[in-house]
């Protein structure tokens, strides 16, 4: 018995939970949506971008990782996470190819040129969806359902014309791959609170910051009919519960959260009423991300003993 | 009754099943007796017996080394085999004082005890002092010096620890029950001390018998109250158990005294009495022997300077090689590189395990989920304060805090990309502070 035993700084137990199985996790809250997605677009052949993308995101990050003589990070999951969210923000229409070269923008300069998990300043995805707006804006902005090309609802909203709030909760509405259905997109996100993954702060934030900004500015006042399209209609549902809630990309402490859900929910706001497009999702994400180190700065909690035991 | 916390913590898996149950059995040693000159915070006590020098338990070796030390004592009658440097528990050589037990153990004579009644603060902070005791929790500063505060007077509460907030150490929960009346007596010598102060035993509600136990107990103490705690880690800790029982914070540059309270552990409040009541210097302390790779987790009484290897036979050695060993609760403790060490005053348990969860669980990227500041009792941001500690910027890790972190290790627990935040954290925190002396 007179061994040496392996020695190392306390605390010597561990909580059960991984990163890898937060990701995973994810991955499973998103499948509620995928799935919907993919069913809804069968005309479209939904399943094949969605397939692709994905599968682009990981191999990028395999092969650069490879390239780089970095360790093999596939294994957590934040690429298929990166891969499939990027995928659910695409429209069903567009080819193969612009989802694989999205993914690859994704991970290879959002992700990795920064430093791999963990460092990146925007969400991969986002960024990825904004890019192909650029490269891409027809086929990008360009929706289909039933095979008839037409605007998303909340581009009828916003010139004016009545929408039906029901097809937009259910979600058999023109839009990209994941957004369309608010219930999928909720029973996924209801797993993920379930799971501890995420929590209401920044998703309530958003929300309430953004309907109170349309309340204000929107011109219909507090008819819930016009709220509700504004809530199902687009992006929102799917960033707010599943985008404006990566870890990476926000803030650290429960106030920092309230107020970057608040700049969100301005910008969302001030994009879908007053700018060119009717959609402002993908922007007021990204760039709140960018306010992030900022936010981090004004909202530094009090240490106990200092005001912050309360 | 609500019961009292504070805000952050974490709900490991206690552990305590393996032993709670297992009344306090008394371990005679053999081998060796190994005695550390430093057990304790301060300066380190100094050798009175020589090599050759026949000593009778009870008997002084060595003496306080300053005003914060505190005097050591034979736990056993023997002749003084020399001086040798030894491992301790947290894996140090150190000096020690080692004798050779006769398995007599002939007590010195310690003569009439004066009563409590008749002696004046002095002569009992005297006393206490004299008897080598210190905090036994785990912290190890000298009592007499914290029992001195500037104004007495100003001392409104004397917190008993009775948390055991560490997973899987079961001796003060064991000392609660058996020992209920010196536990009780301790702190009326304690609050003896502070005209104004009110004695609150404050234990996590996951320990009920010893809350209805300590309640009987102190019915006809006045001065004396059971306050029922959250069950969670940490709330032993210092700051955070003073807040849970008095709604004052503290913070790193200030002592308990400043928001008028002392905190003194179960085990420390029993050597009290044993110093003051009994006239007895502190030779012995419970232990607990407990993990999964034990065979049979128990709680022993153990004298100082009992080597661990004793331990583990009395508690019917492994079941199977254990993967790693800890001296203390498995959130703070040590991990023991050799189980060839001497049980010192501030020994609370030896635990082993068949894996070693930490080297499993390999440190991966910081996701950035906010879960180790939803924890941290300090309030701080752990995984901030980690990459400055890891970039070496002590000027960053101040200005955000770094120094209130009280080490209770919530954050690596809680970490879901494994990250050793304590570690990063409590170096640079060795470093900051020490700068902050120099200065």
């Amino acid at each position: 018995m007179n061994e040496k035993y392996r020695v190392s700084s306390s605390p010597h137990i561990r909580d059960k939970i991984k990163s890898s199985n937060i990701m995973l996790m994810v991955v499973i809250g998103l499948l509620p949506a995928t799935v919907f997605g993919i069913w809804n677009f069968r005309h479209e052949n939904a399943w094949i971008l969605v397939v692709v993308t994905t599968a682009a995101a990981v191999l990028s990050e395999y092969i650069y990782e490879k390239l780089m003589h970095k360790p093999i990070t596939i294994n957590d999951f934040s690429a298929v996470v990166t891969g499939l969210l990027l995928a659910l923000n695409l429209p069903p229409t567009l080819p193969w190819w612009m989802g694989v070269l999205g993914s690859v923008f994704a991970i290879v300069v959002v992700k990795q040129l920064f430093g791999g998990l963990g460092q990146n300043f925007m969400n991969p995805a986002l960024a990825a969806r904004c890019f192909l707006l650029i490269c891409f804006t027809g086929q990008m902005t360009s929706f289909v359902y039933d095979g008839v090309t037409g605007p998303t609802p909340l581009a009828d909203l916003k010139a004016g014309e009545a929408v039906n709030t029901m097809d937009m909760l259910i979600g058999n509405i023109r839009g990209t791959i994941g957004e369309t259905s608010v219930i999928a997109i909720m029973i996924g996100a209801m797993f993920l609170i379930l799971m501890g993954v995420i929590d209401l702060t920044i998703p309530a934030s958003y929300l309430i910051s953004f309907v109170v900004f349309i309340v204000i500015f929107g011109g219909h006042g507090l008819d819930p009919q016009y709220i509700t399209a504004h809530l199902c209609g687009g992006g929102l549902m799917l960033g707010a519960w599943f985008m404006a809630t990566d870890y990476v990309t926000s803030p650290i402490t429960t106030k920092g959260r309230i107020l970057y859900g608040v700049c969100m929910g301005l910008l969302t706001g001030l994009f879908r009423l007053f700018g060119g497009s009717a959609e402002g999702v993908s922007y007021a994400i990204i760039i709140s991300n960018l306010l992030v180190p900022l936010i981090e700065k004004i909202t530094l909690p009090k240490p106990f003993g200092k005001g912050g035991e309360r | 009754m609500g019961l009292l916390t504070f805000k952050g913590g974490i709900h490991p898996d206690d552990g305590k099943r393996f032993s709670k149950d297992q009344p306090i059995r008394p371990l005679l040693p053999e081998g060796d007796m190994i005695y550390p000159l430093s057990q304790h915070i301060g300066a380190p006590a100094n050798p009175i017996v020589k090599k050759g020098d026949h000593v009778l338990k009870g008997q002084k070796i060595a003496e306080a080394g300053g005003f914060v030390s505190a005097p050591v004592y034979s736990s056993v009658s023997g002749t003084v085999k020399g001086m040798e440097q030894h491992f301790n528990p947290a894996g140090n050589k150190v000096e020690c004082i080692v004798i050779e037990n006769d398995g007599e153990y002939n007590e010195v004579d310690y003569g009439p005890v004066k009563p409590m009644e008749e002696m004046t603060s002095e002569e009992i902070l005297e006393k206490i002092g004299d008897a080598g005791i210190v905090g036994m929790g785990g912290a190890g500063f000298p009592t007499r010096v914290k029992l001195s505060p500037k104004e007495p007077e100003k001392i409104d509460y004397i917190i008993a620890n009775c948390a055991e907030c560490e997973p899987y150490i079961t001796a003060d929960y064991r000392r609660m029950l058996e020992n209920t009346s010196d536990l009780v007596s301790g702190m009326r010598v304690v609050l003896s001390l502070f005209p104004n102060a009110k004695g609150i035993f404050a234990v996590e509600d996951n320990k009920r018998d010893c809350i209805s136990k300590l309640q009987e107990a102190v019915a006809d103490e006045p001065r004396m109250d059971v306050k029922a705690l959250v069950t969670k880690y940490p709330q032993g800790a210092e700051r955070q158990l003073i807040y849970a029982v008095t709604k004052r914070a503290i913070n790193s540059s200030m002592l308990p005294a400043d928001a008028g309270c002392i905190v003194d552990n179960v085990e420390t409040l029993i050597a009290i009495h044993n110093a003051v009541i009994n006239g007895r210097p502190l030779t012995e302390r419970v232990v607990t022997v407990s993990g999964d790779a034990v065979q049979n987790p128990g709680n022993f009484r153990v004298l100082l300077g009992t080597n661990h290897l004793n331990l583990i036979k009395a508690a019917g050695g492994f079941t199977e090689q254990p993967a790693k060993l800890i001296s203390g609760g498995p959130m703070m403790g040590f991990a023991m590189v050799t189980p060839d060490a001497p049980v010192t005053k501030t020994s609370s348990a030896i635990l082993a395990f068949k894996k070693d969860v930490v080297s499993r669980n390999p440190e991966t990227a910081c996701i950035n989920c906010g879960r180790c500041v939803e924890v941290c009792p300090s309030r701080i941001i752990p995984s901030r304060l980690a990459d400055y500690a890891r970039r070496q910027d002590i000027d960053s890790f101040v200005a955000m805090n770094g120094l209130e972190c009280v080490e209770c290790g919530s954050c690596s627990y809680v970490c879901p990309a494994k990250r050793q935040l304590k570690q990063a954290i409590g170096s640079m925190r060795k470093t900051a502070l020490a700068n902050k002396r120099k200065k």
